[in-house]
């Protein structure tokens, strides 16, 4: 084969990506960076949205650490996180928050013999566990709650998430609500210094370090349990009842919800209803009060492509067991969207219209 | 071997002396850029670290904290360092044997037909990009080490008088510092047996020749009169391969545990400086602490692997002159 | 005193010793070649495994939607909705290893030449060539580092152009070295006629060494194409991933490496297929450059 022909071959096979380029019509693109929590719901609505609003959504799931990041350098139009920010950074960065859904954080187990949803856990054992103090799934404490199970003799493996995420702040919280101990030691944050345990990228790592190793046991948001039908675990309640991870419970703590701190940071962790699941949390958009000329239009576009997610969305949602925020909460979040003022110092929000 | 062809004095017309040395600054340029690439990425690495190295002061160093929890943050370098150490010489021990094997058979044992295929089929093995190597490493090796070697193995292995301590792991999802260094050791290996194969060859045949004369076996060949002949090359072939297990961030983070502890067992999880950099970077604020302390990671990596390479050039340097 | 070997023995004389010797000696011979032959299996034993893996998994995922589609959502609770494919991914990746590759190697050309024509024996020289080296075996990540530092902070954001950025920086030492290599084997003799007949230094470099060098300078090219074309690590922090089919360098673009990294670790059992899919189309495209180029190489000689 002589060196033309081989030229033209590749200059040949290098155009065919050209010529098989779809034409697309001319749409916003919108840039969002953040949690994983949501992931699965903002692309749905992405791709829902794209034909009424002609809008398209880039959103790109790098982790709640990682949305509060480039929203404050302004690399994206907005960011997305579970772990809410206080009034002080928030004022400091020049952002608003608003929450777009709820989702809720289980546990999940890979014991042999263990069916969904039958293992017992108390708050003081889930945090023993992540605090290395349980070590073998046969220890009398989990065979005390768990008589109706054959508990193996197996070695604990706790896997947790090692890029900063939301769905960590939201367990961490809760441990720390549950547990002295837990709240002097590693703390809540988005990233802590776990005790024990291995830590895995994403929610799918943990998915799958908990699939792959017998006696392992994982946090995750309750879609990819869900889809990856992994066995979740019962947890028992502030009110002292074991309840399971299922819709019913998840709004049952939802709709006891406070929202009017400051940043619609509602706590919804370890609440005191009878039927709640413990771990259930909003998720947030921070959005700048005062995008530069070149991002105004981007962040027009982000209101209104979330104004539709509200009025639109709520059944998507359901369907990938996440929970909609209530009607009277998404009109306060649009009148807090009157805050985003371009740089002559007009609301670039005027309403559902625009 | 070669001298550089000078300029000839008497350059016929002016644009073409104009023409060469403008060519021969073009040139002269490039290369200046060169260094100051480097230059460059080393300074903006420093100066990136500096709030972190002011911060903890020369403690950062040998300091196993690795607390990011706002308000009490307290970042050392000792993990990932310790951990990116470990698994590359883990890796350099299991991969020499085995580069060293391939070598061997190269340059002695194999039949000539088979020779360029198998060369060819090694040095593929470096092609393959390293995220590959990290999702097959989490598929399937991790799940082998965990299964074949951990399981059955571990409590067999953890009773060993003396050495047992290292095998000894409360850890059975199978990622960690093992796994990364098989991974890391299959990727460096094709390195390592291609420099050693090229230096082999380049033992004049007449040694080997009069050792063949003399009844010496092949092994004997090759342990009496080629090694001795090459081995500062293979050495610098060796340094040449541990320099990239350094730098290796994706397959490393698929499957090493990303656990910012202290490993005392093999089978523990650990983490290294260039997966740690990989997984907390994109979260850490501007100007934060932790992002200070990354990038003053950054920079002992580079500090590292630069005194590795240099290492490795000054051993290799009668191979390429 | 002669129940062990003794030295001054001659072993000629002694029969028994001479064959117990051969026999040990041939032993040692023989299970070394055995092991070398091992570890020649296990060597090839671990590519056929990644092979064989991304051929299973990879293939099973492959088909026209996954090439030609852009990126769709997960299609789990919802099975009307469309599947979704890569193609945004390989246009990201196409543009950006072309554009790097189209940065990178004239610079590594220049430096190449210089190192090869002006630059033999001089200490500036020597320390070009070994900063070369230094950045040829570099942490890849680190070099996202530097050019997030340096490019995505001022520019307020993600690109494409900084994704490029971060590729040419790792294609030109490849450049450098090739071209050096190869220019370095042209005989002296050849430089001496062109410059005999009058021709100016550059002119001598440009038409005759380059030509004379072309495929081995080219095959260079190549196997920097394709080594940037698997890089990750370096786009984490700069091009950062696009799920649109996106042609304008001054935004965020997408690429076939960070594409599988994030659905690889999206927990959706579809999206992970297309990553194995993704996977296979990399290692395919890079080995099938590598295997050209090394066919290059060897019409050459």
């Amino acid at each position: 084969m002589n060196r033309r022909s081989l030229f033209a071959l590749a200059a040949g096979t290098a155009a065919v990506p050209m010529l098989a380029r779809p034409a697309f019509a001319q749409q916003a693109t919108i840039t969002g960076a953040g949690a994983t929590f949501p992931r699965p719901v903002y692309e749905r609505w992405g791709q829902a949205a794209r034909e009424p609003l002609s809008i398209q959504l880039n959103y790109q799931s790098i982790g709640s650490g990682g949305g509060i990041n480039q929203i404050t350098n302004r690399t994206v139009d907005f960011g997305a996180t579970d772990a809410p920010r206080n009034e002080a950074q928030l004022r400091e960065a020049n952002l608003i928050q608003f929450p777009t859904v709820m989702g809720s954080v289980v546990l999940i187990v890979n014991l042999p013999g263990v069916a969904d949803n039958t293992l017992k856990l108390t708050p003081e054992v889930i945090t023993d566990i992540f605090l290395g103090r349980i070590t073998r799934w046969n220890d009398p404490r989990l065979v005390e709650l768990n008589r109706d199970l054959r508990m193996p003799n197996l070695p604990v493996s706790p896997a947790y998430r090692a890029d900063a995420s939301g769905t960590t702040f939201v367990f961490t919280t809760y441990l720390s609500r549950v547990s002295e101990t837990w709240k002097n030691g590693p703390g809540a944050a988005t990233s802590v210094q776990w005790p024990v345990g291995n830590g895995a990228r994403g929610n799918e790592g943990v998915s799958n370090a908990v699939r792959n190793t017998a006696g392992a046991i994982g946090y995750t948001e309750n879609a990819y349990a869900t889809v990856n039908r992994l066995i979740t675990t019962q947890i028992r309640n502030k009110a002292g009842n074991f309840v399971l991870p299922v819709m019913e419970t998840f709004q049952a703590a939802a709709g006891t919800a406070d929202w009017t701190r400051p940043g619609f940071a509602a706590d919804l962790v370890d609440l005191g209803g009878p039927n709640a699941w413990p771990i259930v949390a909003p998720t947030f958009i921070l959005l700048p009060t005062n995008p530069v000329a070149d991002r105004v239009a981007g962040s027009r576009n982000t209101m209104r492509f979330f104004d539709w997610a509200f009025r639109n969305g709520a059944d998507a949602a359901r369907r990938l067991e996440y929970i909609p925020i209530p009607e009277a909460v998404q009109a306060s979040v649009r009148s807090t969207w009157s805050q985003v003022r371009d740089p002559s110092g007009n609301a670039i929000w005027t309403g559902s219209a625009a | 071997m070669q001298q550089s062809v000078s300029n000839s004095p008497r350059s016929r017309s002016s644009s073409g002396a104009g023409a060469d040395k403008f060519f021969e600054w073009l040139c002269v340029g490039a290369g200046l850029f060169v260094l100051g690439l480097l230059g460059a990425i080393i300074i903006t690495l420093f100066i990136g670290g500096l709030p972190a190295f002011l911060e903890f002061g020369p403690q950062f160093l040998w300091s196993t904290a690795w607390q990011p929890v706002e308000g009490r943050e307290n970042y050392g370098a000792a993990v990932p360092i310790i951990g990116t150490i470990v698994t590359s010489v883990l890796a350099i021990l299991i991969a020499v044997p085995v580069a060293f094997g391939i070598a061997f058979y190269l340059t002695e044992l194999a039949p000539e037909w088979l020779r360029q295929p198998v060369g060819t089929a090694i040095e593929l093995l470096a092609a393959v990009p390293s995220i590959i190597f990290g999702m097959w490493g989490l598929f399937v090796l991790v799940p082998i080490v965990q299964n074949y070697i951990q399981l059955p193995f571990g409590a067999t292995l953890s009773a060993l008088p003396l050495i047992g301590g290292v095998f000894d792991s409360n850890n059975f999802a199978g990622t960690s510092v093992f796994a990364a260094s098989m991974v890391l050791a299959i990727m460096i290996l094709p390195f390592i047996a291609a420099t050693m194969r090229d230096v082999f060859m380049q033992v004049p045949p007449v040694y080997k020749e009069s050792a063949y004369g003399l009844g010496a076996t092949r092994w004997e060949v090759v342990s009496g009169v080629v090694i001795p002949y090459t081995r500062i090359s293979v050495v610098g072939g060796i340094m040449l391969g541990l320099g990239r297990a350094l730098g290796e961030t994706m397959a490393v983070t698929f499957v090493i545990g990303n656990a910012n502890r202290m490993f005392t067992s093999i089978f523990d999880p650990s983490t290294t400086i260039a997966s740690v950099v990989a997984m907390e970077f994109p979260e850490s604020l501007m100007g934060s602490l932790k992002q200070s302390s990354l990038l003053a990671l950054g920079f002992l990596l580079f500090v590292i692997s630069f005194i590795v390479l240099a290492i490795s050039r000054w051993l290799l340097r009668s191979r390429l002159k | 005193m002669s129940t062990t070997f003794d030295i001054s023995t001659d072993p000629a004389k002694n029969m028994d010793a001479a064959r117990a010797l051969g026999r040990r000696r041939r032993f040692v011979d023989r299970l070394v070649q055995t092991l070398c032959v091992l570890a020649t299996l296990i060597g090839l034993l671990f590519l056929a495994s990644i092979l064989f893996t991304l051929f299973l998994r990879g293939f099973a995922a492959l088909d026209w939607t996954v090439l030609t589609k852009e990126f769709e959502p997960t299609t789990y609770g919802d099975d009307t909705a469309p599947r979704g494919g890569l193609a945004h991914a390989i246009i990201g990746t196409f543009i950006q290893t072309t554009i790097a590759t189209s940065i990178g190697t004239p610079i590594g050309l220049l430096v190449g030449t210089y190192l090869a024509e002006y630059a033999r024996g001089s200490r500036l020289g020597d320390a070009v060539r070994f900063v070369s080296d230094v950045l040829l075996s570099a942490p890849s990540i680190l070099i996202g580092l530097f050019i997030y530092q340096l490019v995505v902070l001022p520019m307020g954001g993600f690109s494409g152009l900084a994704g490029t950025l971060a590729l040419a920086v790792i294609v030109i030492p490849v450049v450098v070295r090739t071209t050096e290599d190869m220019l370095t084997l042209i005989p002296n003799t050849l430089r001496e006629a062109v410059v005999a007949l009058g021709a100016p230094k550059w002119k001598m470099v440009i038409l005759v060494c380059w030509r004379a060098a072309l495929s081995g300078i080219v095959t260079g090219v190549l196997l920097a194409f394709a080594r940037i074309a698997g890089e990750t690590a370096p786009l984490l922090l700069t091009s950062f991933g696009n799920n649109i089919i996106s042609t304008d360098l001054s935004t965020a673009m997408g690429s076939l490496p960070i594409a599988i990294y994030q659905q690889a670790n999206s927990g959706f059992p579809d999206l992970i297929n297309i990553a194995w899919a993704g996977a296979l189309l990399v290692t395919l495209g890079v080995l099938a450059v590598n295997i050209v180029a090394r066919l290059l190489l060897r019409t050459r000689k």
